[in-house]
């Protein structure tokens, strides 16, 4: 027994080290002062500094900002009403199926679709077609996570707050909201880190030139010209904030199971 | 006020689907009274209170209220407030703020909310809790905080839906007197829905018995409980005897014990029979002089502390009839099981059904 238990400890750590390794050492690369692959000469911040330094990184950062922080707004806004919907209707396996598929379709799919879609509606492209195509994506995995919230909800209280003399509208701030409102803001993190590093959508969708450039797009133009040291600075950024973003999504989101 | 009802329902009806929940039934509550709708589950009774507070809308019928036909008058309009079976208080407010929402949708300058409030929460003994949460609560509490946040909107009439279902069987004896008592104090007019007869009987001054959507009877509990209009509120309402037999002039034709003696009309030659209480049945070893009743055996004594029920199995009959004596009764140890026993009543005590 304790010998299999000792095994099986091993392995957890093998997988563990096989995930996250190589993200070590891209992190640690990212301090390397000589910015060279091969040897370690010393611990600097210098490429964080040329990241900062540089007008093309920090105008792509902005881009994704605000492509993630609009269609995180309008997807938890469009998402959590679709659950509620859903969720007052009857069971049905055909429209479950319809809401999670956008979660499950391969991101190249979505994207040529988006695009033709676009290109069918003669829709200039811009940032605003990758907020409008993260929005697609990021309504299904809100709508999704504000569901189990709701699986305990006591539709009673909603009941309640109108009988007590409420409106609609007042029940749904006073009360609907506040009591959903952690699911709410789990899927409202998880959106906008789904958001920040995607890639495929965003490349398909932006428009020509600068201006619509997100940053895994940068990234992606950078890299052709070989691995350098300020990717390593950006890609561990942008790798602390996402972690960041999914852990406390995941903190929030447990009071989902638990309920109130 | 007018003399007339506090609220009314005439010929209201609600069907889903092919179900017809509520079939053409008509109510007055009078003002300051405490209404209890009884039936089994699945009667209606349930429909016909969110008809009452607002939230199902009768597909025919008016539902009046101090005259005024309120029929399409959504919830958060009427009057009148609802304590939900489950409570539904607000997880996320604490009791005050519980209390003080219904008095915030009326936009009441806060100086009267908090006023309102205090009082309230005073009356149904709170004030302590005052800032807790309802997670924080005992179910006999949150029960309170229900009713308080109810009642503190004044409202023309107070329904509750089941209201001590929740609690456990000690705590329900109490609080159903409890509920009597704050009704009192407030002079509200209340209805509760619930499927417990007895708690029907104890609280209310009126109620109404429905079945498959319609009300059987309604009364006080003492016209209920002796003045049964069918088998079926006699059946509910109480433990009952029946003996079958036909209408006949003077009483009920019976073939194994000839002519028995009610109150009450049935036609002649039909099927009817006649309802005994337990507790109107006088036994006898010897064959009284004047005995309304038939002779039967002993089948079984049930002991329950203060009285006991004896089961008595008797000729033409599908199930024993029973007697019920009090424990302290000095007869009360001299019958035994197999023992012969005439089961008489005054004809005044039972009571003809012919349906």
């Amino acid at each position: 027994m304790r010998n299999a238990s000792r095994w099986l400890n091993a392995h957890l750590w093998l997988v563990y080290a096989f995930l996250y390794l190589p993200i070590l050492v891209l992190m640690g690369l990212s301090f390397n002062r000589g910015g060279m692959p091969t040897a370690w000469t010393g611990f600097s911040t210098a490429w964080y500094g040329s990241l900062a330094a540089s007008p093309q990184i920090v105008s792509s950062a902005v881009n994704t900002l605000i492509v993630a922080a609009v269609s995180t707004v309008i997807a938890t806004a469009l998402g959590t009403l679709l659950a509620l919907g859903v969720e007052r209707r009857r069971q049905s396996s055909a429209l479950d199926a319809l809401l999670f598929a956008p979660m499950i379709i391969p991101d190249i799919v979505l994207a040529i679709a988006l695009l033709s879609f676009y290109t069918l509606l003669g829709f200039t492209l811009g940032l605003h077609s990758i907020i409008l195509s993260h929005v697609v994506f990021n309504i299904a995995f809100v709508c999704a996570i504000v569901r189990t919230r709701l699986k305990h909800f006591d539709y009673s209280v909603v009941e309640a707050s109108i009988d007590l003399g409420a409106s609609d509208f007042t029940t749904f701030r006073r009360v609907t909201l506040p009591m959903i409102w952690p699911g709410v803001l789990a899927g409202a993190m998880l959106a906008f880190t789904l958001s920040v590093d995607e890639f495929i959508i965003a490349f398909f969708t932006a428009g020509p030139g600068e201006s619509s450039t997100t940053l895994p797009m940068r990234i992606y133009a950078m890299i052709r010209f070989g691995v350098t040291p300020e990717i390593n600075a950006m890609a561990t950024i942008v790798m602390l904030f996402s972690f960041t973003l999914v852990l406390a999504s995941q903190r929030i989101g447990r009071g989902v199971v638990t309920g109130p | 006020m007018s003399a007339g009802p506090v609220m009314a329902l005439e010929r209201v009806s609600r069907r889903f689907g092919r179900v017809t929940a509520v079939d053409g039934v008509s109510l007055d509550l009078a003002e300051g009274e405490f209404f209890a709708l009884l039936g089994p589950s699945g009667c209606g009774k349930t429909t016909l209170l969110r008809i009452l507070a607002g939230f199902e809308t009768p597909d025919e019928g008016r539902v009046m209220l101090d005259g005024r036909d309120i029929t399409g008058l959504r919830a958060n309009r009427r009057p009148v407030n609802l304590m939900f079976q489950s409570y539904a208080l607000f997880p996320h407010m604490t009791v005050r703020a519980n209390v003080a929402y219904g008095l915030e949708m009326e936009r009441l300058p806060s100086a009267e909310i908090e006023r309102r409030t205090g009082e309230i929460l005073e009356l149904t003994e709170l004030t302590e809790m005052a800032n807790r949460r309802p997670d924080q609560l005992s179910g006999g509490q949150r029960q309170r905080v229900a009713l308080a946040r109810a009642l503190v909107k004044r409202p023309r009439v107070l329904l509750l839906d089941e209201p001590l279902a929740a609690l456990d069987r000690k705590l329900r004896g109490q609080m159903q007197l409890e509920l009597k008592r704050l009704q009192h104090e407030v002079g509200l007019t209340f209805v509760v829905v619930t499927h417990d007869q007895e708690e029907a009987l104890v609280m209310s001054d009126r109620l109404a018995l429905m079945e498959g959507g319609r009300i059987a009877q309604t009364g006080g509990p003492r016209e209920l409980y002796e003045k049964p209009a069918s088998r079926f509120v006699a059946g509910f309402i109480g433990v009952s005897n029946f003996f079958e037999g036909r209408g006949a002039p003077g009483g009920l034709a019976t073939a194994a014990h000839g002519l028995l003696r009610a109150n009450g009309e049935a036609v002649p030659g039909r099927a009817a029979a006649i309802m005994v209480r337990p507790e109107r049945i006088v036994l006898a070893a010897e064959k009284p002089a004047d005995c309304n009743g038939a002779l039967g055996e002993i089948a079984d004594i049930a002991y329950h502390g203060n009285d006991l029920n004896l089961h008595v199995a008797i000729a033409g009959a599908e199930r024993a009839v029973i007697a019920r004596i009090g424990a302290a009764d000095d007869a009360a140890s001299r019958w035994r099981p197999g023992q012969k026993v005439w089961c008489c009543w005054r004809p005044e005590h039972g009571r003809l059904l012919t349906e």
